[in-house]
């Protein structure tokens, strides 16, 4: 930002507003104001376009009744419900699959990254087959393959292929039993919640006591065991009541349960494997940039080769990995969007496709669908840079 | 998405830059003749409606009145330029003047007549949306449906039609909304849903491309109001009455038994009507209308009536094999009507 570092010290030749500090300030804050003003002139322009054309404009939308249903949801969502609550809808849908297809995708590509440097010549001729076939092929064409891969040996309904007669898989998708409870179900979260906390303080704990007195601590298994055992007390309390809502074949489809819709796994499918493939390259590039001296020397200390790749080599190909993965994530998050070729309610399905067409408001849809990439994927970056500054060389 | 960022840069120039106005002031009818060519919006994947054939030649109903409208403003029914557009991306490329008339088997509502900036000039086919389900199936009423998974297509009205005919006969549904209405038919054709749905004369255009056509049937149910017209940017009147009039003179000109065939000999009829309807005497309109007093004499000899216009490429001889139904002519029983050329 402002180059204070080339301020000399000692008093300033000239009056006080020519240090370069005040200098750098004042030219800044002319470029903030003339962007502000440039925004400003767009926005009122484009506001009185719109208006001059007849075309509608501003946000009162939100509000309107949405009228158009959603497949696949996270929380209670009706054609009745407002084109706000259908954003909502949308957004979680994209961060759902995201989110799944991100750990997923990372799995995958260590799994992958390290199984290419593997001795073992099938392995890596597997992991470098798989590598090379799927980051080589374009992901739409992937999407759709898998779309009708994963659908196709899948029966109808009537004939689905029954779990124990508690789940059901068709081309539907997978319908299994789902939890219904009149009960003050916050409270299950609020314990999970809990835990969480707990265990993630113990892990700290732990971790600070090792290195000062060297003595372990199951802090793993103590932290699951806070994670699990607090939810599982409060249903366990009867404070909450919970039933099982097992799925039904009624006419034509299953009724209540959960549905996992093929569009999700499919989706999940091709981003975890496109995603993988590259994120496997780039845990490669990473564990490559280990001298091979560290190598070495972890095995002369007589570690298992296990240990050495946990210990030694991942820990220091990290720093090279974390930046390049970073993208990885970032791509994939976007590259959910393509969910609506193949029929998966995401954000740009639910809000900049239906929602913009019945309401006709292009900039407005777009402008916070936009918006919404955008925040996420700076979050994902500021989360993983944290990570990375934890993760970097730590000048002593 | 290539697409969208399309619409947005479209719809951003349109907002943007001040020009939007100007291309209005200057008039569409210049612009046009200027250009040497019709714009003209439309699907290019109806069958019967608009689709290019093996070898890259256009028909349709949609296609035909777009021709219509060179035919008056060129005297020449081939200076149009199609360009396919998208559900989602078609209003927006009206409003930016991508193109000059929207004719894309697209329903005339009061949303979006009032909020899109746009102008519907008139319906070429009236609609209703309707259920196409496997016979398999055994289904005979669209009120059987319930908890069917239903395949459609994003950025139609037919979203809100289902949601509203479901909820109304208390029934649920499961809906997989697709981008194109390609991948919605295919995935109906694979089995992933019960019933695809969309505007009747689109199921029976689709039935044709599925892998066994005879397989399907379309239930007796029409839950919506679907008037299909072609619609022009709001704010030019005169292009707004060139869009309207070339469908007008179609509809006339069938009324009054011209065809293509023989409109030559009808412009000497005694007829005053066809006289007027096909400028044998006086011009009708002031320059401000803009075009010769011959247009709809032109619009009839190169394209033909609204009657031809049918049977040509949505009636009985075609794949769709579509009845007359309400859009035979209001002296028949039918919902076509135009105003009078006087």
């Amino acid at each position: 930002m402002t180059n204070d570092r080339s301020v000399p010290e000692g008093p300033p030749r000239g009056p006080a507003w020519t240090a370069a500090r005040i200098r750098g300030l004042a030219i800044q804050g002319a470029i903030l104001a003339a962007l502000v003003g440039l925004l400003a002139w767009g926005v009122g322009n484009a506001i009185h376009n719109l208006n001059k054309a007849g075309i509608a404009a501003g946000f009162h939308f939100l509000g309107n009744r949405a009228g158009f249903d959603i497949n696949f949801r996270l929380i209670d969502y009706s054609p009745a419900a407002t084109y706000g609550r259908a954003f909502v809808v949308g957004v979680l849908n994209t961060l759902t699959v995201s989110a799944l297809g991100i750990v997923a995708a990372t799995a995958l590509g260590f799994a992958l990254g390290i199984g290419r440097l593997s001795r073992n010549w099938l392995v890596s001729r597997t992991a470098a087959t798989v590598i090379e076939t799927v980051r080589n092929l374009p992901l739409l064409l992937q999407l759709l393959f898998w779309y009708t891969a994963v659908l196709a040996p899948l029966p109808r309904p009537r004939n689905a292929i029954s779990l124990g007669g508690l789940a059901f898989l068709s081309n539907r998708g997978l319908t299994v039993p789902g939890p219904v409870s009149d009960g003050p179900v916050w409270m299950v979260w609020a314990a999970l919640g809990l835990g969480l906390a707990a265990a993630a303080a113990i892990g700290i704990w732990s971790r600070r006591r090792r290195i000062q007195t060297g003595q372990r601590f199951p802090a793993g298994w103590v932290g699951l065991a806070l994670i699990v055992l607090p939810p599982l007390a409060v249903l366990g309390s009867g404070t909450v009541p919970l039933s099982w809502d097992i799925p039904v074949l009624k006419g034509f489809n299953f009724d209540g349960g959960l549905t996992l819709v093929p569009e999700l796994i499919a989706l999940w499918l091709a981003l975890t494997l496109y995603s993988g493939a590259f994120i496997g390259e780039t845990v490669r590039a990473g564990i490559l940039s280990v001298p091979k001296g560290q190598v070495e020397a972890a095995q002369a200390m007589g570690l298992t080769p296990g240990a050495v790749l946990r210990l030694v080599v991942v820990p220091q190909a990290m720093r090279v990995i974390i930046p390049p993965m970073t993208t990885q994530h970032l791509t994939l998050l976007k590259n959910s969007s393509l969910a609506v070729v193949i029929g998966f309610p995401d954000l740009v399905a639910v809000f900049s496709g239906t929602t913009l067409n019945q309401t006709g408001q292009a900039i407005e849809t777009i402008g916070m669908t936009m918006a919404v990439y955008l925040v996420v994927s700076l979050a994902i970056s500021f989360g993983m840079n944290l990570y990375n500054s934890k993760m970097a060389i730590v000048r002593r | 998405m290539t697409i969208r960022l399309a619409v947005v840069s479209a719809a951003l120039s349109v907002a943007v830059a001040a020009g939007a106005s100007s291309v209005a002031q200057a008039g569409v009818l210049d612009t046009v003749k200027q250009r040497g060519s019709v714009v003209c919006g439309v699907s290019g994947k109806v069958p019967g409606f608009s689709a290019p054939d093996a070898q890259g030649v256009w028909s349709g109903m949609d296609v035909d009145y777009c021709r219509a409208v060179a035919a008056a403003v060129f005297n020449d029914a081939s200076k149009v330029t199609f360009r396919p557009v998208t559900t989602t991306e078609r209003f927006t490329a009206l409003q930016t003047g991508e193109i000059d008339v929207l004719a894309r088997n697209t329903t005339w509502s009061f949303t979006r007549d009032a909020n899109l900036g746009i102008e519907f000039v008139g319906a070429n086919f009236y609609d209703g949306q309707g259920f196409m389900v496997s016979k398999q199936l055994g289904v005979k009423s669209a009120k059987e449906l319930n908890g069917a998974s239903i395949c459609i297509q994003t950025g139609t009205t037919a979203e809100q039609n289902i949601a509203d005919f479901f909820a109304a006969n208390k029934l649920t549904f499961k809906q997989v909304v697709f981008e194109s209405s390609d991948e919605a038919a295919k995935l109906y054709d694979t089995g992933r849903c019960d019933v695809y749905t969309t505007d009747t004369s689109g199921l029976a255009a689709r039935r044709t491309t599925l892998s066994k056509p005879a397989d399907h049937v379309i239930l007796p149910e029409v839950i919506s109001k679907e008037p299909l017209g072609p619609s022009v940017r709001a704010g030019d009147p005169q292009w707004a009455n060139i869009a309207k009039w070339a469908l007008f003179a179609q509809i006339d000109a069938e009324e009054l038994g011209v065809t293509s065939a023989n409109v030559d000999e009808m412009r000497q009829s005694k007829n005053p009507d066809i006289r007027r309807l096909l400028g044998s005497d006086e011009a009708l309109g002031n320059e401000r209308w803009g075009l010769d007093r011959d247009w709809a004499y032109r619009i009839v000899k190169l394209v033909g009536n609204y009657g031809e216009v049918f049977e040509r490429n949505v009636g009985a001889k075609t794949p769709l094999a579509l009845d007359r139904g309400i859009n035979q002519l209001w002296t028949k029983g039918g919902l076509m009507y135009a105003p009078p050329v006087r």
